[in-house]
């Protein structure tokens, strides 16, 4: 996910060569389509800029800190930790995403800012979905968005609960669905599908193991 | 607990500013194994006397790592998985998923199998407000509703079984359409369920509606108005009993619904009993999309054109629907293998439930009660 975030710039000229390519078949030999279809296909659908008045706001405003994606037709910013609270503050406040859908992470153990934090929004006036990502690095904290929807407060436990990632500002950032003691984040790359707490488990449950 | 005989203090009549007696806030836990939380739901009350000042919810009773095991299973493997996360509306479930990743592997499913997933989708819709209404009326002191709703659940739940074997968690549908040609004769049960349970319904609210029991325990409990819901994220039933008239099912239609004619009832007060009548007429508005649904109903293939080994491209997709409990929505990250990345569910139970807190203080502690029925959760869902 890392690569595909960073490759905006090369979707561009595979978009700008099937174009010419697929002119020239129709013009010339019926059998070639088959011939562009081929290099696309293992590649897949890629994101492309996503162009619209509020990017270009949001762009002119944070400039670099800002990069604007769509990909099959839904709409994401990717943009710097520094801007977290302000920028979904400013998407509610000025743009009328008014309701937070979901706060959720997810964990990339080998890039060294490991997790990206996705915020998914919607609108009631416009209809629209907007997700908003950034990425941080493990040990670190982020601005916590209860202030701004209340709904975020669980939300933002559970992303606690099961990576490990602090929100400064939480009025009560515990564990939601593990219980308080638990060690370790089940949802990071290195915990097991079969580990857990023995220690918890012997403590609380009286049992060697919970499997 | 008898007060000393000589120390009346505490019941200084004359200075009613005192309290009346000792009036210490009370924490008193509610659950986890407790009838009326439908599940395991413990609510940590704060009281004073019977009045509620507070809640907190301790959820995780049923934490089983959804989310974790389908990193750990293929896309196809993790498709029964869902159905047991709100497991009294288990199609609807099946269907988010699946629309999901085909939205992420860029197919679509063939119009017979969206119409044969829209009439599965609506009768489990009622199945499950017939399931609420009859343990929610059950809560609340009704008894009558619940054999009368569970005999007609009875109904769709042999539907079901006919069609794909299973009568809870279904697993009807696959990913790129749906495994099982209807069985001869789906089209006729549908139509005598139709017949048959409109006028049931008539007879739920005649149990119910003018009751006065009823409305003394349901109108203005549990009050949240439009605003508190949206900054809460609350959505279904209870975002449209409070005057918002959101349905994803019309917002950003999915499967064939954009084609049916159908209304979205909302409310005015957000009280308990308008979440009650929205939850009445959507049961008859479903019935209405499953009778356009099942005589329009095209000929033709029921999968779509979907490779044996579903391998999305790499990419991210977020695709919700309009579950009987609210928006329930599906992130999956893929990175080009068979296994999701990372697979999210956006669950409409664990939202709403937080919507608890402000919805009973200052109420007592037997509305607290009515209100957990009226936020129809499931804790399948809410703990995954």
């Amino acid at each position: 996910m890392a690569e595909e975030v960073k490759t905006p710039a090369p979707p561009p000229p595979p978009e700008g060569e099937k174009k010419p390519t697929a002119e020239k078949p129709v013009a010339a030999a019926p059998a070639a389509p088959a011939k562009p279809a081929a290099p696309a296909k293992p590649a897949g659908p890629v994101p492309l800029p996503w162009t619209s008045p509020l990017v270009e706001k949001y762009r002119s405003q944070y400039g670099s800190g800002l990069d604007a994606q769509t990909y099959l037709g839904q709409n994401y910013f990717s943009v710097d930790r520094s801007l977290i609270p302000d920028i979904l503050r400013l998407l509610r406040d000025e743009e009328e995403f008014d309701y937070c859908v979901d706060i959720t992470a997810v964990h990339y153990p080998k890039r060294e800012r490991q997790f990206d934090v996705v915020w998914i929004l919607y609108s009631f006036p416009r209809n629209e979905r907007v997700r908003v990502k950034t990425q941080i690095a493990d040990g670190a904290s982020i601005a916590s968005s209860v202030s701004i929807w209340a709904t975020a407060n669980w939300l933002e436990r559970e992303v606690f609960d099961m990576f490990g990632i602090k929100f400064d500002g939480h009025p009560d950032l515990k564990r939601i669905l593990l219980p308080d003691g638990w060690k370790g984040y089940p949802l990071r790359k290195d915990y097991g599908i079969l580990q857990q707490d023995q220690e918890w488990v012997q403590i609380n449950l009286g049992i060697e193991s919970g499997q | 607990m008898s007060l000393p005989a000589n120390d009346r203090s505490n019941l200084d009549l004359e200075t009613p500013e005192k309290p009346y007696l000792d009036s210490n806030e009370l924490i008193i836990n509610m659950g986890p194994q407790h009838p009326a939380t439908h599940g395991v739901l413990r609510v940590i009350l704060k009281l004073d006397g019977e009045k509620v000042l507070g809640t907190e919810c301790v959820i995780g009773y049923l934490h089983r790592g959804v989310e974790k095991i389908a990193e750990n299973r293929t896309y196809t493997m993790f498709n029964p998985y869902v159905d047991r996360m709100d497991y009294v509306a288990a199609v609807s479930n099946g269907l988010g998923y699946c629309e999901a990743v085909e939205k992420l592997m860029n197919v679509e499913a063939p119009p017979r199998a969206k119409y044969i997933r829209v009439i599965l989708t609506e009768l489990n819709r009622i199945a499950s407000h017939q399931l609420w209404l009859g343990t929610h009326a059950l809560d609340i002191g009704a008894m009558t509703p619940l054999f009368y709703t569970f005999r007609d659940r009875e109904e769709i739940l042999k539907i079901f079984e006919k069609y794909c074997g299973a009568r809870l968690t279904t697993h009807a549908f696959r990913i790129g359409g749906c495994q099982y040609e209807t069985y001869a004769g789906f089209e006729k049960d549908v139509k005598n369920f139709l017949t048959f349970v409109a006028p049931k319904i008539d007879e739920y609210e005649t149990l119910l509606t003018t009751n006065r029991i009823w409305l003394e325990r349901t109108k203005n409990v549990g009050v949240i108005s439009a605003a508190d819901a949206i900054a809460l994220g609350v959505t279904g039933p209870v975002l449209r009993a409070s005057g918002v008239q959101w349905d994803l099912r019309k917002a950003q239609p999915y499967a064939a619904y954009s084609e049916f004619d159908f209304e979205i009832p909302i409310g005015t007060n957000g009280d308990t009993y308008d979440r009650y009548l929205v939850r009445m007429v959507e049961m008859r508005q479903s019935l209405r999309i499953i009778e356009q649904a099942v005589n329009g109903i095209p000929e033709g293939p029921i999968m779509g054109k979907v490779p044996k080994v579903i391998k999305p491209p790499v990419g991210e997709i977020y695709h919700s629907i309009e579950a009987p409990k609210g928006e329930l929505g599906y992130f999956i990250v893929s990175d080009g293998s068979t296994q999701p990345y990372r697979l999210r569910v956006r669950p409409p139970s664990f939202v709403n439930l937080q919507a608890l807190d402000i919805m009973v203080r200052g109420m007592l502690v037997a509305d607290v009660v009515a209100v957990i029925g009226t936020l129809d959760i499931v804790l399948g869902e809410v703990d995954r």
